[in-house]
């Protein structure tokens, strides 16, 4: 009998947390394949956010630590600076990453960190249970922006992908999404590019995953995937914002 | 021993390498910089790490990434940039990190002065982040102590697995005194398989974590950690003892403060006046037992607590003498140093009062 799948070597047995129709399980799917194909398990170390990933430790099945809100990326600039043969990477939410770590995430960026930030970008925040992000779209409703998000009161959403993409560390930003095949199979090329230019030694690798949160978004599964492309792809263009040669 | 002379902020830096620790992580700050100056030319040219941060709130989480992945890492900072650590501090004590963290106190509170105090003594020896922890606590009185103690801080932080605070004050950070580099024989430590490094051949995998959700799970990590607080109590308590055999004013004093109470204690001396110094070398934990003791003696007529802040240790003291005898302060602050006739005029008129 040929086995034509199975459940990826990078992830526990345990149970996720993550709600129905969440993005969080596929992209840590992907990140648990990617590492395994090559060949990584053994030497990866990840760097967990707080938000609804707080618990990624209890599920990959590589080393993990979790890092205070924000902090993520200055903990992996130190964990990679000393084992720069060993693939690190963090994994944030928008709050995380956009909100209360902008000052980290833009430094680590800056100095051409060799790791990869994997951003989860749902617009909004999930585990405190769906306020605004810095990331939340105009008009869109939060427990925070009740009637909808305004530009007088909170500004513009923030594209993270493209900022980063201004500094000469950043040297590959891709933005993608996992709301079908085709988009998951994208986002799997996407991380391990990634990863091979982080092993390279090339620079600062960022992949900005638009993610669906039904429960806060309060929305149906297919509806919540449908909002996305429609709304926030239009806002936060898909495909790659930067590839250059290693800095 | 071949006697060299070295500014302590340097010579802490120095102490650090020759300790083994091998990455750095700061952020400007007076009076502290020639600590990252120094460690951004000698880490690299040792085989180390150092980053500029952009924060001390990055620094110190740099220190809790290195330190979760096994590697020997510490931060400096002053006054208000400790303050801004204190997320970290909390951190690497829930997760049981080892890790050392220097602060040369300069006063405060707010952006304060540059000059040399000692107002960091509740947050220093009280946890000073959120949730119930204690890190044990070092405060030099001089740049000989200064190097010894940051050489063996990464021992006790490595033993117990807890953040270590080196608490100078400005002046010890910023004076030039000799010392001697001594042969150092380092505690037997346990290895660190508990960092995440890479699971390699492990079988499970390792996760650094402080989040405990449920409040079982999270109690019982506290009184684990609470355990380990009480081994410290135990095990790292010191302080030294200047002429108090025969003393009646008992000047009590750490850091600084504590070699211009000595020079009070000596002057008062030559004017009939008995008086000695107490002086904690670790402020967490403190020497409570052994001051108590003292109070206890019936030669012992007064104490007099110098500080340069408005009474911080004065409620350690408190808590030690326990009304047995009656306890008196002087403090400057802001970055003023207590002068010796102050201190002297002070113990004079303690001595008065109860003669």
């Amino acid at each position: 009998m040929t086995t034509i799948y199975q459940k990826t070597k990078g992830l526990q047995d345990t149970e996720l947390h993550y709600c129905p129709g969440c993005s969080h399980g596929i992209v840590h799917k992907l990140i648990g394949e990617v590492l395994e194909e090559m060949d990584a398990l053994g030497t990866a170390i990840g760097i967990c956010p707080v938000g609804c990933a707080v618990f990624a430790g209890n599920y990959f099945s590589f080393d993990t630590i979790e890092a205070a809100h924000g902090r993520a990326p200055a903990v992996a600039t130190a964990v990679k600076r000393t084992h720069p043969d060993q693939p690190v990477f963090t994994y944030q939410g928008d709050g995380d990453l956009a909100s209360i770590g902008a000052a980290e995430i833009v430094h680590a960026a800056m100095r051409g960190e060799k790791f990869t930030t994997i951003f989860i970008n749902n617009a909004i925040y999930g585990m405190t249970g769906g306020q605004m992000a810095p990331t939340t779209l105009i008009g869109q409703k939060a427990t925070t922006a009740p009637l909808g998000r305004t530009r007088e009161q909170a500004g513009m959403p923030i594209r993270v992908a493209e900022m980063l993409a201004t500094l000469d560390g950043c040297v590959y930003a891709e933005r993608v999404c996992v709301t079908d095949i085709p988009h998951l199979n994208k986002t799997k090329k996407a991380l391990k590019k990634a990863f091979q230019r982080q092993m390279a030694g090339d620079g600062f690798t960022f992949i900005e995953v638009l993610a669906a949160c039904p429960t806060n978004w309060s929305m149906e599964i297919d509806e919540a995937n449908k909002w996305l492309m429609e709304n926030m792809a239009a806002y936060y263009p898909l495909g790659v914002i930067k590839d250059t040669e290693a800095m | 021993m071949k006697r060299e002379i070295w500014k302590g902020s340097e010579a802490i830096a120095e102490a650090a390498i020759r300790a083994g620790c091998r990455c750095f992580f700061g952020y400007p700050i007076t009076p502290q910089n020639e600590i990252p100056e120094y460690m951004s030319l000698h880490m690299p040219q040792r085989g180390g790490v150092f980053v500029q941060a952009e924060s001390e709130v990055a620094a110190v989480n740099m220190v809790y990434g290195a330190a979760a992945s096994g590697v020997r890492a510490m931060t400096s900072s002053s006054s208000p940039g400790v303050s801004l650590k204190q997320e970290g501090i909390s951190y690497m004590a829930a997760c049981q990190l080892p890790a050392v963290v220097v602060n040369v106190m300069r006063g405060g509170p707010g952006l304060g002065s540059i000059q040399p105090a000692q107002g960091d003594y509740f947050q220093a020896t009280r946890g000073g982040g959120n949730g119930d922890y204690r890190t044990v606590t070092l405060a030099p009185a001089n740049i000989q102590e200064a190097v010894d103690l940051t050489q063996e801080a990464f021992d006790i932080a490595d033993q117990y697995r807890n953040p270590v605070v080196l608490l100078a004050d400005g002046l010890i950070g910023q004076m030039m005194e000799p010392i001697v580099w001594k042969e150092r024989t380092p505690r037997p430590l346990p290895e660190k398989t508990w960092a995440a490094c890479g699971r390699g051949s492990r079988d499970h995998n390792n996760f650094i974590t402080s989040l405990l959700i449920d409040a079982p799970a999270c109690e019982a990590h506290n009184l684990d950690l609470a355990k380990k607080t009480a081994e410290m109590e135990k095990n790292e308590c010191r302080w030294e003892e200047i002429l108090l055999d025969d003393a009646e004013v008992v000047l009590v004093a750490y850091g600084t403060p504590s070699r211009v109470a000595q020079t009070a204690a000596e002057n008062l001396r030559k004017q009939g006046i008995k008086a000695g110094v107490f002086r904690p070398i670790t402020v967490w934990p403190y020497p409570y037992a052994r001051l108590r003791e003292i109070a206890a003696r019936e030669s012992v007529k007064v104490f007099l607590d110098v500080e340069m802040s408005l009474g911080q240790m004065l409620d350690d003291v408190h808590l030690a003498v326990a009304e047995r005898k009656p306890v008196r302060f002087y403090g400057r602050c802001g970055g003023a140093i207590p002068h010796v006739s102050e201190v002297e005029g002070a113990a004079l008129e303690a001595w008065k009062e109860v003669k």
